[in-house]
């Protein structure tokens, strides 16, 4: 009998906490870490703009970067669930100072492997990750 | 639009200390086969009576930065000095097996990839410099991309002024979309053009001088 081999896709989650004290270049280097180990990352919070740019930057040095490496780059999105919108003025304020305060965890962040991640769609409600065969 | 006559204000304040000075860079930014270079060479053959660089369908043609020292605009009177630096495309992936579907042996696509990884990088490297920055974005396409919001979002953070141009207006998949990337990024002007046909090029030249007067 022959067995069938069976691929997995690895996501692994990334709470805020984890990466929220952590330096921009630590931030981005473990990003990049993950990302080369075929992960696909959902990271509660946003990066700021200067680490999304240090992020491309830094993951365009690893692509072909050792022959046996198939690493190709990184799909790369945000998502922000728009469910506060009309909210009463004094929750929308606490909402905000509390953002303030302890960063924006209500927007999911979604990296995925280029070699695993064809594409990422998103709407406002959904987020469809297309996989390559 | 108030909120635009307040900005243009504080720009034509900003941009006044640009004035004083015999020229200020302007880059060319987007994410790739979005005519940056088409543009590029459109503004120089217009003034300069050459192009700039090499355009092509295959994506990453353009892999190095581009600068053109002097580029003098006289539009309606008016006069503009700047340096232009065309700049390779901005994305976050490059996988050489898309090129062979372009006829690319294996090993001119390797190159090929090897080369526009590094011509990201120095995309992105060069953001500092800028004084205003030219946004190319394909019409035809959707602007709800994660580049184009990287980019967009890192000249805010910069402070740089910002034209979004929706080029490529001549093809067919253009109709209707130009509203959607004003929709994307409703702060910002966007001028519709087609760099390659030379259609609403005075429009562009117009708002050029808004932005950095």
């Amino acid at each position: 009998m022959v067995k069938k081999r069976t691929k997995g896709v690895t996501i692994q989650f990334i709470p805020y906490a984890e990466i929220a004290y952590l330096t921009s270049y630590k931030r981005v280097k473990k990003l990049v870490d993950l990302s080369i180990e075929n992960r696909i990352l959902l990271i509660q919070g946003k990066l700021a703009p200067g680490e999304e740019v240090d992020l491309i930057e830094e993951t365009m040095k690893y692509i072909g970067k050792s022959k046996s490496s198939k690493f190709r780059g990184i799909e790369l999105t945000t998502f922000s669930p728009k469910t506060k919108q009309n909210l009463p003025f004094f929750t929308a304020f606490r909402e905000k100072v509390a953002s303030a305060m302890l960063g924006n965890r209500d927007v999911i962040t979604v990296i995925g492997p280029a070699t695993i991640v064809r594409e990422i769609k998103k709407d406002p409600t959904k987020i469809q990750l297309l996989l390559r065969k | 639009m108030v909120i635009k006559i307040i900005r243009n204000f504080f720009r034509r304040i900003f941009f006044g200390i640009f004035a004083t000075r015999k020229h200020f860079k302007l880059g060319f930014y987007g994410p790739t086969n979005s005519g940056k270079t088409t543009l590029a060479n459109r503004i120089c053959k217009d003034w300069l009576g050459e192009e700039m660089g090499k355009t092509s369908r295959i994506p990453h043609e353009t892999r190095e930065i581009h600068v053109k020292e002097k580029v003098e605009i006289d539009f309606n009177s008016r006069k503009l000095t700047f340096k232009l630096v065309d700049t390779p495309g901005i994305a976050t992936k490059i996988d050489y097996e898309d090129f062979l579907h372009y006829g690319l042996k294996v090993r001119e696509a390797k190159k090929r990839a090897k080369e526009a990884t590094k011509g990201v990088i120095e995309s992105i490297k060069w953001l500092d410099d800028m004084d205003a920055v030219i946004v190319v974005l394909d019409a035809t396409k959707n602007p709800y991309t994660q580049v184009n919001i990287t980019i967009i979002g890192n000249l805010i953070a910069r402070k740089i002024p910002v034209l979004i141009i929706a080029n490529k207006i001549d093809l067919r998949g253009a109709r209707g979309k130009v509203k959607k990337i004003e929709a994307a990024f409703p702060e910002y002007d966007v001028v519709p053009v087609s760099a390659k046909k030379g259609k609403n090029i005075e429009e562009f030249y117009e708002s050029l001088f808004n932005l950095v007067r």
